[in-house]
């Protein structure tokens, strides 16, 4: 009964997105504030329903009702309630619904967040996300139904896929998909400014916010589907280049671009265009990454179906979203406007570099992830593409990039001087270069890569700081800690958020440059030395847990002597699937990580192992972090809190409430 | 200078930047592809000597034997029409397994066996790389020498 209450409730969801497309753009376009009215409520009602569906899913896989195919697939009733509750995402079908569901809570956001617009671009706003939600629900409802009877019923799950039976499971793919599917947002922004042909410094401000909580949402998703892959596929790698990586890498690129380029527009009118074609792009490639991840073109962990109807279903609708809002960038954008002019060397004309170095660095990932499949599919032989050309195409595309990122913050709109500049950085790039040069001898071992790392991670600080110095000196305040009050939180946010950039950069520099691993076979007793760390193997010990068996092996880790730490690493197998898995162990650290994973037993209690010293590795993620904080910083600026308090007066207090925790 | 002459040199840069930025990926990407071979090919003298490329195939049943170091392997990976020998120093993944479909990425050595620098085989039971189904289908279609019958596997639902 539950499952078909779901089943109903998108149906229904269905209908009232189709209302909620049509209705209110129709109204916006005509000027019937009659229709236009409509959007609100119906983002409201359709975000009801399709929580109504999430929850009785939800249900099922927590009271094992193997009677839906979806659920007899991806679960079992010794899989733990929590990896049942995760299990929703765990394959296709329930990850399609988790996609439709927070598209809705999205536009409950804009419902609640939207009072101080015109009323023709929020429902025009609304009207576009509805078209979008009106594809997904479609999509669902035709050949990919997560309520799907199986008669009779299995006794029995098949189990998720041990790999994804992991904390990270839990939390990546929301916090991923928050992130694509909040590029919604800005794509039907710029959309809704298409249609109405006015676009304006008010549009970028208020698409702004939102753009920066999408990209927040993605950069910490992609973080943790790369420290997922770290600590739970057992090699010590944090990146792979894997289309699937690439296809969430991709939207990021994207996204950052966007982020910087509605800075101009909101700040000086200058990239509409461009800013609109970048909020059509980001938009499309989550799409597209969602399509690459769902169709089962890409084989990994994520690829489930292999259904050919989804995979045709989900070109056509790529077709329609990116072919239509493309015409309608080509038709309308000539009314537009370019904007303000500005010399080469100024803010604007460096982050316009910064944009078309990141899209390069996009469409390069798009031309290693895309080309396989087309040869593939066109039947032209079979070739990948490693990581060796995305490492070598990557770095010399970002690094100019970086460059650029510690100057563009301190040029001046429209006209900066290099004199100027240089008057003011050459102490910032003195510092960098000295620095960059000594430290790795100081360290032990200089190549050239690690040099330029350093100095990059090295130049964003030091520029920061003096930009802040520079900002200090402008503000109001006698001391210290009030004239760092006043400076603007966004100001503090693009700080932060370069200053995450430069932890990356340290983390991935010296991950690279002193990373130690060692594959060996051990005997039980014996020892072997990595990095100053010295491992003792003592045997493995069978355990047992909830829903499998493994061998445990004992390392204890010493250094000049004195014990560390130790380790516990597995060998697990699942039996439902009778799958084998290794569950590596890992001492975190600031400075350092040692990862410990079993590979596999040889004889007399011996096993081959795999050993690893990764010093800095926990900055790549941490790096991440940051920058999201500063993104969260960013929008906590109080021009956008003036513009929420504004309408306040008109919405009851339980919204403030939920309002001021966003905020 | 004038306004046009400015954004002459505008729109130059950015070609050049483009251009650079084009030259670059296309070299890169040249000298990075990888291509795939089915161990027929490789036993006729298709693939290159000299240049890493990828294999798949099933690893054949009971060839797996491992040197006392325990950790160089030897394997044969084969199409059903040909097989070739595989050499790999490391820890194999968790889901190689004799009679299962598995990738290997390396170097053909002198003697003709394939010492593979990577393996890939990261997928669940049920699963068969497409590399490795079409290497099968396309040996099975040479009308080669059918000796074993394979067993494609179901998809998810088939098998429930």
């Amino acid at each position: 009964m539950i499952p078909e209450i779901g089943h109903f409730a998108l149906i229904l969801a269905l209908c009232v997105a189709l209302v909620q497309g049509i209705l209110p753009i129709y109204g916006a376009a005509v000027g019937n504030s009659g229709l236009m009215a409509v959007a609100k409520p119906a983002a409201r009602t359709q975000f009801l329903l399709v929580l109504t569906a999430f929850g009785c899913l939800a249900y099922a896989f927590a009271d094992k009702d193997f009677s839906v195919l979806y659920v007899a697939a991806t679960s079992n009733s010794q899989l733990p309630l929590h990896y049942r509750l995760a299990a929703i995402w765990g394959a296709h079908e329930g990850s399609l619904l988790l996609w439709t569901f927070i598209l809705t809570i999205w536009m409950f956001a804009v419902t609640l967040f939207s009072g101080h617009l015109p009323e023709a671009t929020r429902s025009r706003i609304l009207g576009v996300m509805g078209l979008v939600s009106v594809g997904f629900l479609l999509f669902m409802l035709t050949v990919s139904n997560p309520f799907e009877r199986l008669i009779p019923a299995a006794a029995e799950g098949r189990d998720l896929n041990p790999l994804l039976q992991d904390p990270g499971m839990v939390i990546h793919p929301p916090m991923l998909y928050m992130g694509y599917v909040g590029f919604s947002v800005a794509f039907a922004f710029a959309i809704a400014a298409l249609l109405g042909g006015n676009l304006d410094a008010a549009w970028a401000r208020w698409s702004r916010p939102w753009t920066t909580v999408a990209w927040c949402f993605l950069t910490v998703g992609i973080a943790m589907g790369s420290g997922w892959a770290y600590y739970e596929l057992g090699w010590g790698g944090w990146w792979f280049w894997d289309p699937v990586e690439n296809a969430s890498f991709m939207p990021w690129l994207a996204g950052t671009a966007l982020v910087h380029s509605l800075a101009v527009t909101d700040k000086r009118g200058g990239f509409k265009v461009w800013t609109v074609l970048l909020a059509i792009m980001a938009f499309s490639l989550s799409l597209l990454g969602t399509f690459l991840v769902r169709s089962g073109v890409l084989t990994s962990v994520h690829a489930f179906a292999t259904d050919p109807k989804r995979g045709l279903f989900i070109l056509v609708f790529l077709a329609i979203v990116i072919g239509g809002s493309l015409a309608l960038y080509a038709w309308r954008a000539p009314k537009v406007g370019l904007g303000g002019s500005f010399a080469m060397l100024s803010r604007e004309g460096m982050l316009l570099a910064n944009n078309v170095l990141l899209v390069a660095a996009m469409g390069s990932v798009l031309l290693g992830t895309l080309y396989p499949l087309f040869l593939d599919a066109l039947d032209l032989g079979k070739i990948s593409v490693g990581p060796p050309y995305f490492d070598s195409v990557f770095v010399p595309l970002m690094v100019p990039a970086i460059f650029l990122m510690g100057i563009g913050p301190l040029a001046q709109w429209k006209k900066a001087s290099v004199p100027d500049l240089a008057k003011r950085l050459k102490w910032a790039f003195g510092v960098s270069l000295v620095s960059a040069l000594t430290l790795p001898f100081v360290l032990g071992n200089w190549t050239p890569l690690l040099s330029l790392g350093l100095l990059l991670a090295i130049w964003i600080v030091t520029t920061s700081a003096v930009g802040l110095r520079e900002r200090l000196a402008h503000v109001n305040g006698n001391s210290l800690v009030e004239r760092l009050a006043s400076v603007p939180r966004s100001y503090w946010g693009m700080l932060v958020a370069h200053c995450g950039i430069a932890v990356f950069i340290v983390g991935v520099t010296m991950v690279k440059g002193f990373e130690t691993e060692k594959d060996v076979r051990m005997n039980v007793g014996e020892t072997a030395t990595i990095g100053d760390y010295m491992f003792r193997f003592d045997g493995t010990q069978d355990v047992v847990g909830p829903n499998y068996t493994a061998a445990r092996g004992t390392f204890h880790v010493s250094r000049d002597g004195r014990e560390t730490t130790v380790l516990y690493p597995e060998k697990r197998r699942y039996p439902v699937q009778n799958q084998i898995m290794t569950e590596a162990a890992i001492d975190p650290g600031l400075l350092r990580d040692l990862y410990v994973s079993l590979g596999e037993p040889i004889d007399d209690g011996a096993w081959s192992v795999r050993l690893y010293h990764k010093p800095f590795i926990d900055w790549i993620w941490g790096g991440c972090f940051i920058m999201a904080l500063g993104g969260a910083l960013a929008i906590s600026d109080r021009r956008y809190r003036l513009a929420w308090r504004k309408q306040e007066p008109a919405v009851p207090a339980p919204t403030r409430a939920a309002r001021r925790k966003v905020a | 200078m004038k306004p046009r002459h400015k954004r002459f040199a505008f729109i130059g840069l950015g070609l050049l930047v483009l251009g650079v930025a084009t030259v670059l990926i296309l070299n890169a990407f040249q000298s990075n592809l990888v291509f795939f071979f089915t161990p027929t090919q490789v036993v006729s003298g298709e693939a290159p000597h000299g240049r890493s490329f990828r294999i798949g195939g099933m690893v054949e049943d009971g060839s797996l034997v491992r040197e006392s170091d325990g950790l160089t392997v030897h394997f044969i990976v084969t199409d059903t029409a040909k097989r070739l020998p595989v050499t790999y120093k490391g820890i194999l993944p968790d889901l190689f397994k004799e009679g299962k479909g598995a990738v290997a990425q390396g170097q053909l050595g002198v003697d003709g066996t394939f010492l593979a620098s990577e393996v890939l085989a990261k997928h669940d039971e049920n699963y068969m790389p497409p590399e490795v189904a079409d290497a099968l289908a396309k040996a099975k279609a040479s009308g080669a020498q059918q000796s074993k019958s394979l067993v494609v596997p179901d998809g998810r639902k088939g098998s429930l």
